[in-house]
């Protein structure tokens, strides 16, 4: 892991590319870890807390590893009024993990996530890149068994 | 030249629905049936009209047919009677509503947008692509161009609505150097993606504009900012920007007129305040997205302390028609003070969603009932819209003959914003809609100034009491205090415009709020500790719709019967109430 995350760093200059390299590490292992971020600042010079800072500032940036598949459910406002919320909340019900988590078998991640700008598909969920429209609480049910 | 051309939409929605597979059953029938080279194929972008994946093919025969809810197998079929035969297959063809759809626009963003290969810049190139920043490089002064959009009257498309003219001209003046302009793509405003389908569907028109806009104030470089939850835009900006480099639109001295043009693109992290100006240009810099306080302006001192402009997408896709064609064209477009069209993207209880682009000044109803086509069922009343996202407002149909302009809607209460539109009908909750956009901001608040972070939480939490039925009459009070201090108080728009969404709700619905309070009771069936869970028999049609979609098998029904909801199976999920068209479940 080491070896990724430095190798990430070889290209940081002082020039605003830390969430850039950051975004790197998340993209190569899924999350940011501790080791990474004492990593990081010990190549940087920037202290682990302002780090810290910037990936819970931030949405995108996990600090925990992602389950197999990664969840989002669109809590924009068409999703919203279409019925978004009720997915999401049947997805924590069933899945017992709150937002953000991740079931015991890591098969999945769980996040809202703020429009994903298909509001005229809506409500929308996003399983790892692709989106799906239209949604309601059924069709949730066997996009979820297809996956298991 | 091919005889026949056949586009299959790869937007977003395009995509979703299927249309990477729909296109190569084109490939593999046009192939097996040795059409290949008689005809063209090509992946188009997103043209905003959220109906699966949609087909068009242009035949001598036929001119322009659209087909929609295209799936791989119906492919043959057309490929055998409409590219061979040139037949209409009436049966899959788009309908009427999708002809009304398109009926009222006016399209000049939006204009390539599901025309032309966004991976492609001859595509581009053969729709006048970079021919309006040739004129500028080498016929017009960079003074001039400033003029042209002067005269044009074009205003930021991304929220506030300020002059881009003048914008451009305070930055020009400048004379610290570098300067630097941004493209904000920071498209956050939940219910809008006029941007995403923009950088989609015609990216090189955006990079044309940036570019444009460089020679204007004097700078060399510029970024775009992108949010990370557009992987796709994201994807095709790289491509228009190593192609735009390989045939020398971007780079140095661009059409030897002795002008060099850098563009950068930046992926946001999410943070929807990174959408003001000066957060999003200290995410630039690398730091956490938190706002300064203005004067100085951007224009004065922005990036690394420069001076720098930045304008959304919709404003500088705008660019290069308005230079092609002229300031003067493009002012005689709109009303006498909101110049030109705007992108709407029309989304929630509507029959036809997607994006609308009309000249600004055209009201609220043409834009409804035109291409919105009217409510999304039949049984429902459109009871209002919000327009203009967490800062905007709710306007009520009453009032749907306001023209949309950028003036009118201040009037009403609400704003511009950046466009975003989204129709709400007498099932939407008008407190739990303020009680969403509550939840929003005071999550996405950056937590720097004191109104903003405890302000908005103090708001969310007296509107969670009212919806959870322990809401009192002074809580109505307790709340216009509370917005007016944030609106006084807090130091960016985020925190300043973040009440909105309560004050008009409680202006025009102040009765839903008092339902809640007085009697307990939520007027629109939504929110979940006021309700029942029971069966209204007089309004029940015993179609058992509310026992197809319950996920836990909690309603009792048998054909000809009423539904029955066991309450002790019952999770409140509400998955009933949605698919109920007749409101008979409370």
């Amino acid at each position: 892991m080491i070896e990724i995350v430095s190798k990430i760093l070889e290209n940081y200059k002082d020039d605003g590319s830390l969430i850039k390299i950051l975004q790197q590490i998340q993209n190569d292992l899924g999350y940011v870890p501790k080791e990474a971020v004492d990593e990081v600042s010990r190549k940087t010079g920037v202290s682990p807390s302002q780090i810290y800072g910037i990936l819970t500032f931030y949405s995108q940036f996990r600090l925990t590893p992602p389950g197999k598949h990664t969840l989002k459910v669109c809590l924009g406002t068409a999703c919203h009024i279409m019925g978004g919320h009720e997915i999401f909340e049947h997805l924590k019900r069933k899945f017992k993990i709150m937002d953000n988590e991740t079931t015991e078998d890591r098969l999945f991640t769980l996040t809202k996530v703020r429009c994903l700008g298909c509001c005229g598909m809506a409500p929308v969920i996003m399983v790892d890149d692709k989106i799906y429209g239209r949604m309601d609480i059924s069709k949730t049910e066997r996009l979820i068994d297809d996956l298991r | 030249m091919p005889d026949v051309k056949i586009m299959v939409c790869h937007g977003t929605s395009g995509l979703s629905a299927g249309a990477s597979e729909v296109y190569k059953k084109f490939e593999e029938e046009l192939g097996r049936q040795g059409l290949l080279d008689s005809c063209e194929l090509i992946k188009t972008g997103d043209r905003g009209y959220f109906r699966d994946v949609l087909v068009d093919i242009i035949h001598p025969n036929t001119g322009r047919i659209t087909y929609q809810n295209v799936k791989p197998e119906i492919v043959p079929e057309l490929v055998e009677k409409h590219v061979k035969n040139g037949e209409i297959v009436k049966k899959h063809s788009a309908g009427k509503a999708y002809q009304d759809f398109f009926a009222g626009q006016k399209r000049i963003v939006l204009r390539r947008c599901g025309e032309i290969d966004p991976e492609n810049i001859e595509s581009y190139l053969e729709d006048d692509g970079y021919k309006a920043l040739e004129k500028a490089l080498t016929q017009m002064k960079p003074e001039e161009v400033i003029e042209e959009i002067k005269k044009s009257g074009l205003r930021g498309r991304g929220g506030a609505g300020f002059p881009t003219g003048i914008k451009w001209e305070l930055c020009r003046t400048q004379e610290t150097q570098p300067k630097y302009v941004i493209c904000n793509a920071d498209e956050g405003d939940p219910g809008a993606f006029m941007d995403r389908s923009v950088l989609e569907g015609d990216p090189h028109a955006v990079l044309e504009g940036m570019a444009i806009a460089g020679y204007a104030i004097g700078s060399n470089e510029g970024y775009i900012y992108c949010r990370a939850e557009y992987p796709l835009a994201i994807k095709r900006l790289k491509i228009a920007i190593s192609q735009a480099k390989e045939r020398g639109f971007i780079g140095e001295d661009i059409f030897g007129a002795g002008f060099s043009f850098d563009i950068k693109l930046v992926e946001g992290a999410g943070a929807f305040v990174c959408g003001e100006e000066t957060a999003l240009i200290a995410s630039i810099e690398g730091k956490r997205g938190m706002p300064k306080p203005r004067p100085p302006y951007p224009a004065q001192k922005g990036l690394w302390g420069k001076p720098t402009i930045i304008n959304n997408v919709e404003t500088l896709a705008n660019v290069p028609t308005i230079i092609l064609r002229g300031g003067d064209w493009y002012a005689s477009i709109g009303t006498e003070k909101s110049k030109g069209t705007k992108v709407f993207a029309l989304a929630g209880k509507v029959k036809n969603t997607g994006l609308v682009e009309v000249p600004l000044g055209t009201t609220i109803r043409e834009l409804l009932y035109g291409p919105g086509g009217g409510p999304a069922k039949k049984m429902r009343k459109i009871k209002a819209i919000q327009i203009g996202g967490p800062s905007g407002g709710c306007i009520p149909e009453k009032l749907f003959d306001t023209p949309i302009d950028f003036d009118s809607l201040v009037e009403a209460g609400a704003i511009m914003g950046s466009g975003g539109l989204i129709v709400l009908d007498d099932s939407t909750c008008m407190v739990d809609l303020a009680r969403f956009f509550l939840s929003f901001t005071s999550d996405e608040s950056c937590g720097k100034c004191f109104p903003c972070r405890l302000g908005l939480k103090k708001m969310l939490e007296i509107l969670n009491k009212i919806v959870s039925g322990n809401g009192e009459l002074k809580d109505i009070e307790r709340l216009e205090n509370l917005a007016k201090s944030i609106m006084d108080t807090a130091l960016c728009g985020l925190g300043k415009t973040a009440p909105n969404p309560v004050l008009t709700t409680l202006k025009y619905f102040r009765e839903e709020y008092e339902a809640h309070i007085l009697e307990k009771r939520c007027p629109a069936n939504q929110c979940v500790a006021l309700l029942k869970f029971e069966v209204n028999e007089e309004r029940c049609t015993k179609c058992g719709r509310c026992a197809k979609v319950c996920p836990e098998n909690a309603i009792i029904w048998e054909k000809g019967e009423y539904a029955k909801i066991v309450k002790e199976k019952c999770i409140k999920c509400k998955a009933c109430i949605e698919a109920c068209d007749f409101m008979a479940i409370e």
